[in-house]
C-alpha cells in the first residue's frame, strides 16, 4: 500500500453538492427559527399597519399610497425584508462564529477545491433561503390586511431577473458582513447596519414618494434595500410607480458583484495567510 | 519532481508586521511513504506555520511544497484532496452530531450517499465512538473529540495525514490511545506528519524525528540515533517534598558537572504531580552521592530518577534549551 496513488480530485460539483447537503441539514434542524426570524418582522408590521391603524381609525401612508392603498405598497416591500434579511441572517450569524471563535469553517476549508467554493456556496444557499423566505411571507402578508391588496402581474423577464438578483444580494451582503464583523458586534451590527437598512429601504413608501425631501431621495440610492423592495413593486404590484425597471436589474447585480469581490477577498484573508 | 508524500525545499515564511515575523526559515524535509514522521519543538518554533504551509493554508514567501509531486501552492485543490488534517483546535461542527461530522465531511470529498454513509458507521465503530453517534460535539469528552477529529481526517482515505498537535490537553491514557489509533493507520499504510513538543510522543510514536526550532529543522534521524549521535550525559530527576527553593538551587548549581535545567514538569509520565529539579550532568558517576549530599540540608528527598539519554536532553545539547521554554 505504500505506493498508492493520491486519490483524484472530485471537482467541483460534487463538493458544492455535499457543502450544500451540510447546509441544508443544519437548516432542517433549525427550521423553527428559521420560520420565526423569517416571519416576524413582516407579519408584526403588516399587522399594525393594515389591520390595527385601519380598524382603530389611523391613517398611515394615505399620501404616498395613491389608489392602490397602504397595504398595496406595503406588500412588496416586506417581502423585500423577508428575502434581504434571511439572505443576511443566514450566513452572517454563522460565518461570523465558524470564522472566529470555533474555527468550524476549518474542515470545509480543507474539502478539494479553491476556498472560493466554499464562499460561494454560502452565498448560493442564502439566496436560495431568501427566495423561500420570500415565499413563505408573501401569502401571510396578502391574508393580514384589513384593506385590499391589489397585486398585478409585472413582466415575468423582470420577475425571473428581480427575484435571484435580489436574493444573490442578500446572500452577497451576508457574506461580506460574516467576514467582516466579528462575533461580539453582531449585536452592534443590527443597531448600524440591519436598522439604516431597513428604515431607509423605500419598504413603507415607494421611492418616487420621496420627491418631497430631494436630499433623502438622493441618499438612500446607496442602500441595497431600495432596488430590492422598488424591484418587488415593479414584479407584484406593477400599477405602484417604481424607478426603472433597468436600473433596478443593473444596481441588483452590480453590487452583488462589487459585494461578492469584497467578501471573497475577506474570506480568503479570513483562512488563509 | 518526486511524488515522496511530502517534499520542503527551502520553505520560508515571514509574516508581515513591524518587525516581520519568520516563522518557518528555510525548512528542508522530505518525508517518506509509510512512515510516521514527528516534528518535535517547543512553542513558536515553527511547526504550526510548517502544517499550515503544507495544508495550503499558509503560503510560503519562498521555496516549494509538494505533495505526491502536486505543487501545493500552484494547485490547492488537488492537494487537500490527498490530506487528512487535524488542527491543534477542536474545529469540530457544532451543529452537526458525531455521524453526521463524518457523513458531511465524506459528502464534501464527493463520496455518494451510500459511500458516506458505510464509512461514516465503520469509522464511528472504528474510533470506539459509536455509542455517541447522535450525541452534539460540545457534549463530548476532549479525548473523543480527537478521536472524531482523527477520524474525520482520514474519512476520505487520504494518502497523507497531518497532525498538529494532537495531543495537547489529553490526558495521559487518552494520549497512549491516541498514539495507538496513529500507529494502526500507519499500519493501514497511511504516512503520518505529526507535530509535537512532547519528546515522549516523538519517541514513542514517530520512525523519524525532525528537531525544529526558531523555523529551522536542525537534524532529523531516527529517535535512537539522535539519541546516541547528539545525546549528551543524563538527565537526572531529584524529587523533592516541596518545590526547590534558592537555597537548593544554589546547592545543586555548586555540585561539578551538574546544570539545573529546569522545575521538573508539573505532571509526571503517569498523570501525578511532583515537586524537584531536571539536572542534566555528564554521567552519574561520582555525581549522584555529592548531590544527595548537596541537597539533604536543604531540603528533603523524596527520589532520585537517572534518565539515559532522551530526545529531550538532544534538544537540549542542540539547543541549550528546554523544550517546554
Amino acid at each position: 500500500m505504500s505506493d498508492r496513488p493520491a486519490p483524484t480530485t472530485p471537482g467541483v460539483l460534487p463538493v458544492l453538492h455535499g457543502l450544500a447537503l451540510r447546509d441544508l441539514r443544519v437548516l432542517r434542524r433549525d427550521w423553527a427559527e428559521f420560520l420565526t426570524r423569517t416571519l416576524m418582522q413582516p407579519l408584526l408590521f403588516i399587522f399594525v399597519f393594515a389591520f390595527v391603524f385601519p380598524r382603530i381609525g389611523q391613517t398611515v401612508g394615505a399620501g404616498v399610497a395613491g389608489d392602490a392603498g397602504f397595504a398595496t405598497v406595503l406588500v412588496p416591500g416586506l417581502v423585500a425584508i423577508a428575502v434581504l434579511f434571511q439572505g443576511i441572517t443566514a450566513i452572517a450569524l454563522p460565518l461570523s462564529t465558524e470564522l472566529g471563535d470555533t474555527r468550524e469553517i476549518e474542515d470545509r476549508v480543507m474539502a478539494p477545491v479553491h476556498v472560493n467554493v466554499v464562499a460561494v456556496e454560502k452565498v448560493l444557499f442564502a439566496a436560495t433561503q431568501a427566495i423561500v423566505a420570500g415565499l413563505v411571507v408573501l401569502p401571510i402578508l396578502l391574508l393580514v390586511p384589513d384593506t385590499p391588496v391589489r397585486l398585478g402581474a409585472g413582466d415575468p423577464l423582470l420577475a425571473l431577473l428581480v427575484i435571484p438578483g435580489a436574493a444573490l444580494l442578500s446572500g452577497a451582503i451576508g457574506l461580506a458582513l460574516g467576514v467582516t464583523v466579528a462575533p461580539r458586534q453582531i449585536g452592534l451590527m443590527f443597531s448600524v447596519v440591519i436598522l439604516p437598512l431597513t428604515f431607509l429601504g423605500a419598504v413603507y413608501y415607494p421611492w418616487a414618494a420621496l420627491d418631497a425631501i430631494p436630499w433623502l431621495r438622493t441618499l438612500v440610492l446607496v442602500n441595497p434595500l431600495v432596488y430590492v423592495s422598488e424591484g418587488l413593486r415593479a414584479v407584484l404590484t406593477p400599477d405602484v410607480p417604481t424607478m426603472s425597471p433597468w436600473v433596478i436589474v443593473t444596481v441588483l447585480y452590480g453590487y452583488t458583484g462589487v459585494l461578492l469581490a469584497y467578501a471573497l477577498r475577506g474570506f480568503a484573508r479570513r483562512t488563509l495567510s | 519532481m518526486s511524488d515522496l508524500p511530502l517534499s520542503l525545499r527551502h520553505v520560508v515564511k515571514r509574516f508581515p508586521g513591524t518587525p516581520p515575523v519568520t516563522a518557518v526559515a528555510g525548512i528542508d524535509l522530505d518525508v517518506t511513504h509509510g512512515e510516521i514522521l514527528g516534528l518535535l519543538g517547543p512553542n513558536g518554533a515553527g511547526k504550526s506555520t510548517t502544517i499550515g504551509i503544507i495544508t495550503t493554508r499558509v503560503r510560503p514567501t519562498e521555496g516549494a511544497v509538494a505533495v505526491f509531486g502536486v505543487d501545493a501552492v500552484a494547485d490547492p485543490a488537488t492537494v487537500k484532496g490527498t490530506l487528512g488534517v487535524v488542527q491543534q483546535a477542536n474545529t469540530l461542527d457544532r451543529r452537526l452530531t458525531l455521524w453526521e461530522n463524518l457523513y458531511y465531511h465524506c459528502r464534501y470529498f464527493g463520496l455518494g450517499r451510500g459511500a458516506a454513509r458505510r464509512r461514516s458507521d465503520e469509522l464511528l465503530d472504528r474510533f470506539r465512538l459509536a455509542d455517541r453517534r447522535d450525541a452534539m460535539p460540545p457534549q463530548i469528552s476532549g479525548g473523543m473529540a480527537q478521536r472524531l477529529q482523527i477520524a474525520r481526517a482520514v474519512a476520505h482515505d487520504p494518502a497523507l495525514l497531518l497532525l498538529d498537535e494532537p495531543t495537547a490537553g489529553l490526558d495521559p491514557q487518552s494520549r497512549i490511545a491516541l498514539w495507538e489509533l496513529v500507529t494502526e493507520l500507519r499500519a493501514d499504510g497511511m504516512t503520518v506528519l505529526v507535530s509535537t513538543h512532547y519528546m515522549e510522543e516523538a519517541d514513542a510514536l514517530c520512525d523519524r524525528v525532525a528537531i525544529i526550532d526558531h523555523g529551522r529543522i536542525l537534524v532529523v534521524d531516527t529517535p535512537d540515533a539522535l539519541k546516541r549521535d547528539h545525546g549528551d550525559g543524563v538527565v537526572i530527576d531529584v524529587g523533592l517534598t516541596a518545590p526547590a527553593d534558592a537555597a537548593v538551587r544554589a546547592a545543586v548549581a555548586d555540585v561539578p558537572g551538574v546544570r539545573v535545567v529546569d522545575d521538573l514538569p508539573a505532571t509526571g509520565h503517569d498523570g501525578t504531580t511532583q515537586a524537584g529539579l531536571r539536572l542534566s550532568a555528564a554521567s552519574t558517576e561520582g555525581t549522584v552521592g555529592t548531590l544527595v549530599a548537596a541537597v539533604t540540608p536543604h531540603a528533603t528527598l523524596r527520589d532520585l530518577r537517572v534518565h539515559e539519554t532522551t530526545l529531550e536532553s538532544v534538544f537540549i545539547a542542540l539547543t541549550g534549551r528546554d523544550l517546554r521554554e
